[in-house]
């Protein structure tokens, strides 16, 4: 064991750490491409972008024209209205109906609880594909098409929130709950006072998650709405990509899609931590 | 009620329990309504649509009964080019990103400086609008009159003839698609690997090294068999995914997928449900009715070959 | 195979990222540990003991200073090529492997002439299984098996290729009372058995004080005393060691010399020779006091509580620095003990003086103090 060996395998190392940061690297450049490309084109001018065979990595004469037409030529501050519409009522009233329902299941006892929670877990495994056909027969014939409501009853309910809270609940010590019987708390009291407080980091996440699924959702929506005033954005970047503009206006598309990612990435920055503990938590996509 | 004494505990007693299971319906009165109507209900109804045939939309009535949809949809060129495309997708897209996440995860945890940069940059896909990134995706792979396109710059680059992503060669739209998904459910993966990574202990590691073990052993014997249990559950995860792809594939092909000759199993449903050439809802449930069934077959064999192999 | 650490440092960065101090988890460390003896590296939890132990495995590399296997540098060398056995406090048996796999993952790892046949690796593991009493268990997973049966493996597999250093970190911290009585007569069954020099950490003085040839006693990085555990315990060289050895505790007095007299209080409990006058600290062993009624410390009595061979007084006094003062009598003599008082006459071999502010030991004569008459 000698200089030479100890001289070789540092000069091993090292190379392994370049080979390491050269790769994540690429792939953060994958990544992040895309992202510089919409903004770039977005503030490329219409003619500008249309006469460069050869795309230019750089906008020689940057232009906030786009965006002007953005909200101008397309309704894109009402998509933006119907989704945030649409995202704050579907998650307020899953949260609702999550809590409540959860509490049943951790912290009340009543004949058939057992029954009735592994028919929810069953629901776990059933995918929306499969209810979505009735769901839009059904708000069709209820003349709930171009609605909010009709929108936003079909996307509240989830089960494995319900799943993933319960778990939670029932974590909290059953002494705290003997404690506030002691003293006279209400079930609904103790619910609000004590477990919901406790259970926080659980409902943040479920909300997270919740509010990226409304934000992104694109199918129901799809099928739901054919009024473009009852657009959500992912419809309304559709809507545009087919009839927009009125040409192919690329750099004025682009300049939609950044205002649309905009908002769910300032919050992804904001939040980082508890968003990416939340969705290891209990995510999926993909 | 029996105590332990032996005795029947007054009936009393018992009253307070039955107001509380009644309180407890309350509780739970909600979730059953929205979950009856919204999940339940259409369970049922999605079976009884696909059994009747020639079911009519605008006046609500049927011909008969029958399996006459399920024939319909397994002789439809469209649907077995769907489910043709879905399979590509899937076999594609699965095995590629659950590798390359596990590379990425290795490299990250390998890492001290920047990798709190890396795994904010790597998570971005996941909290962008599939459709407005598709668009970006679009663009740059497409190829017009007025320019080839970013992708086909960089082949040209190497010396390739350059191929219009979008509107070319099914091969090649193909590819995007793939490289999209890629790109769309890497994230999630990255991040999941890369906390299962992080969650096997160092002294494994520090008692494998104590030992000698070499690299490549120690990844084998060691860290692969500790995140095995993850790695199943995103391969399964990704499998149910990845046979439900559609908005990918709308986003960089535009809503008429079966026109582009891309379209998905799922994407054959709604459009059978919907838009031009939908108003058929009991071919749509069949169709939908097929793909659960490919579905939890494939999770169910998963699942039992993980349970084999995953062994603790 | 004997261990010698010649002026061991080793600094890590500071948790705090902003301070550009570090943290010196070991201090100028220079000791030698014996050939084929049992060793407890003893002290409280963050003295940096376990860092000591990852030093000599090789997991860490020390700032400064040199690490030797008999007269073999090792300080360079990766843990793989030192050839240490090392047993982790949670034990780190791989999950997914049986026991047998965990015992043989060792010997799968060697190279070149080093290898050997499947059948020498079984026999080898064979004879690791036997020696720490696992034969029947070879098929089992690790969650299969209890605290101690886990244990054991994890020596086994540290054992198995014949280290020539067996390194063990907190090895009974996470057993139940019994089983860390059992194991650590064990432990010193196996360390006999195979001669290994054998380096222990734990925090538990009786532990290191029942089963060590030698123990070293460290405090903040820095080696306090080094010695067979009886000598550590009798003669301790400052305060820490004297308070961290033994159960109850050390009592401690202030108290003062003066006049060729040790005084607790206002009364002279011992001559003093060889110490200059004025203050000290004054540390007396539970066993050390001996009551008797007109002896020469006076305590207020709180409680007797019998514990079968012996009996333990609890007292207080207004010089004492306890809480609370805890003598053991046997209980023959407990008879006269009552009352509002009790008062003892000191061993002196069990009384120890310290600087006041150095804790440093004081070495001075102590003997009885001259009879009443006489004062």
């Amino acid at each position: 064991m000698d200089d030479k060996y100890l001289k070789r395998e540092r000069q091993r190392k090292l190379a392994g750490r370049i080979a390491v940061y050269a790769f994540l690297t690429l792939w953060a450049l994958m990544v992040l491409f895309p992202f510089y490309w919409m903004v770039l084109t977005s503030i490329k001018s219409y003619s500008a972008y249309n006469s460069e065979y050869v795309p230019k990595f750089i906008a020689e004469a940057p232009t906030l024209q786009n965006y002007f037409d953005a909200f101008t030529a397309v309704p894109l501050a009402r998509y933006f209205l119907n989704t945030l519409v649409f995202t704050v009522g579907t998650t307020a009233l899953m949260l609702a109906v999550t809590v409540l329902a959860a509490f049943a299941f951790a912290r009340l006892d009543f004949k058939g609880k057992n029954l009735v929670f592994t028919l929810f877990l069953a629901l776990m495994m059933i995918p929306s594909e499969l209810v979505i056909i009735t769901n839009f027969q059904t708000v069709t014939n209820l003349g709930m098409r171009n609605t909010y409501q009709g929108l936003i009853l079909p996307s509240v309910t989830s089960v494995f929130y319900i799943y993933l809270l319960k778990e939670n609940f029932e974590q909290i010590p059953d002494e705290l709950y003997k404690a506030a019987k002691v003293d006279g708390t209400s079930d609904f009291k103790y619910l609000t006072k004590v477990m919901i407080p406790i259970c926080r980091p659980t409902i943040i996440t479920v909300v997270i998650l919740k509010v990226i699924e409304c934000w992104n959702s694109y199918v129901w929506p799809r099928l739901i709405t054919d009024d473009k005033a009852y657009f959500l954005v992912s419809n309304g970047i559709q809507e545009i990509r087919e009839n927009g503009f009125g040409r192919e206006n690329i750099p004025a598309m682009m300049a939609a899609v950044v205002v649309i990612s905009v908002p769910l990435i300032v919050l992804f920055l904001i939040f980082r931590k508890k968003i990416m503990a939340g969705v290891s938590r209990g995510g999926t996509k993909g | 009620m029996k105590t332990a004494y032996g005795r029947s505990l007054p009936r009393r007693k018992a009253r307070p329990g039955h107001k509380r299971g009644l309180k407890a319906w309350l509780y739970l009165l909600p979730a059953i309504l929205f979950l009856g109507f919204f999940m339940v209900y259409p369970l049922v109804d999605v079976l009884i649509y696909s059994f009747e045939e020639g079911y009519n939309s605008a006046s609500q009535t049927f011909l008969g009964v029958g399996t006459y949809n399920y024939s319909y949809v397994l002789h439809d060129p469209y649907f077995l080019q769907a489910v043709k495309n879905t399979f590509v997708l899937v076999i594609i897209t699965v095995p590629v990103s659950t590798g390359l996440a596990l590379l990425i995860s290795l490299g990250l945890n390998s890492i001290k400086k920047l990798k709190e940069l890396y795994q904010t940059v790597y998570f971005l896909p996941y909290v962008t609008n599939t459709l407005a990134v598709g668009l970006v995706f679009m663009i740059l792979f497409k190829k017009t009159p007025y320019t080839d396109g970013m992708v086909n710059l960089l082949i040209g680059l190497f010396g390739g003839k350059s191929v219009d992503f979008i509107d070319g060669p099914h091969w090649a739209k193909m590819f995007v698609l793939c490289f999209y998904t890629v790109w769309v459910v890497l994230p999630f993966k990255i991040l999941i690997l890369t906390s299962a990574l992080a969650s096997v202990k160092q002294d494994y590691y520090n008692a494998a090294k104590v030992d000698g073990t070499g690299k490549w052993r120690i990844f084998t014997r060691i860290t692969l068999p500790m995140i095995s249990p993850m790695i199943f559950y995103l391969v399964i995860t990704g499998f149910i995914g990845a046979f439900k792809a559609y908005s990918d594939a709308v986003a960089l092909f535009g809503t008429n997928l079966n026109a582009a000759g891309m379209n998905t199993i799922v994407g054959y449903v709604y459009d059978m449900l919907y838009g031009d050439s939908g108003g058929f809802p009991s071919y749509a449930s069949a169709a939908a009715l097929i793909l659960f069934a490919i579905v939890f077959t494939i999770t169910v064999i998963n699942l039992a070959i993980s349970r084999r192999r995953a062994i603790y | 195979m004997k261990v010698t650490l010649r002026e061991l440092t080793k600094e890590f960065p500071s948790r705090n990222k902003k301070s550009k101090e570090k943290v010196v988890a070991v201090n100028n460390f220079t000791f030698e540990i014996p050939d084929g003896k049992l060793v407890g590296l003893l002290g409280p939890s963050g003295c940096g003991k376990s860092t000591t132990l990852n030093l000599i495995s090789g997991l860490e590399k020390p700032t400064r200073g040199r690490v030797f296997f008999g007269e073999e540098d090792v300080t360079d060398l990766p843990p793989e090529v030192r050839g240490v056995g090392l047993v982790f406090q949670n034990y780190a048996l791989y999950p997914h492997m049986t026991v047998l796999q965990n015992i043989l993952f060792p010997l799968q790892n060697l190279k070149g002439d080093k290898k050997l046949t499947k059948e020498q690796m079984l026999q080898k593991a064979n004879e690791a299984a036997k020696l720490v009493q696992i034969g029947e268990l070879l098929e089992r997973r690790p969650s299969e098996l209890s605290g101690g049966q886990q244990q054991r493996v994890a020596i086994a597999r540290a054992l198995v290729k014949m280290p020539r250093i067996l390194l063990l970190d907190e090895p009974l911290s996470n057993l139940d009372a019994r089983l860390r009585l059992q194991t650590r007569e064990e432990l010193r069954r196996i360390q006999r058995e195979t001669g290994i020099t054998t380096v222990f950490v734990t925090h538990d003085q009786e532990e290191a004080m029942s089963i060590s040839d030698m123990i070293v006693v460290m405090r903040s990085g820095v080696l306090e005393q080094l010695g067979l555990p009886q000598d550590v315990y009798d003669d301790p060289e400052n305060l820490f060691v004297a308070k961290f050895l033994g159960t109850p505790p050390i009592n401690v007095f202030a108290g003062e010399v003066k006049n060729g007299g040790l005084y607790i209080g206002k009364q002279r409990v011992l001559s003093v020779r060889g110490a200059g006058d004025g203050s000290v600290t004054v540390g007396i062993r539970p066993e050390g006091f001996i009551p008797r009624e007109g002896g020469a410390l006076t305590c207020g009595l709180t409680a007797v509580e019998v514990m079968g061979r012996d009996t333990s007084v609890v007292c207080t006094h207004p010089n004492s620095l306890n809480s609370g003062i805890r003598a053991i009598i046997s209980s023959e003599s407990r008879h006269g003990v009552g009352g509002d008082t009790v008062s003892f006459d000191l061993k002196p071999s069990k009384v120890h003086l310290f600087g006041v502010v150095n804790e440093n030991r004081i070495r001075a004569e102590l003997t009885p103090p001259e009879s009443e008459a006489g004062a």
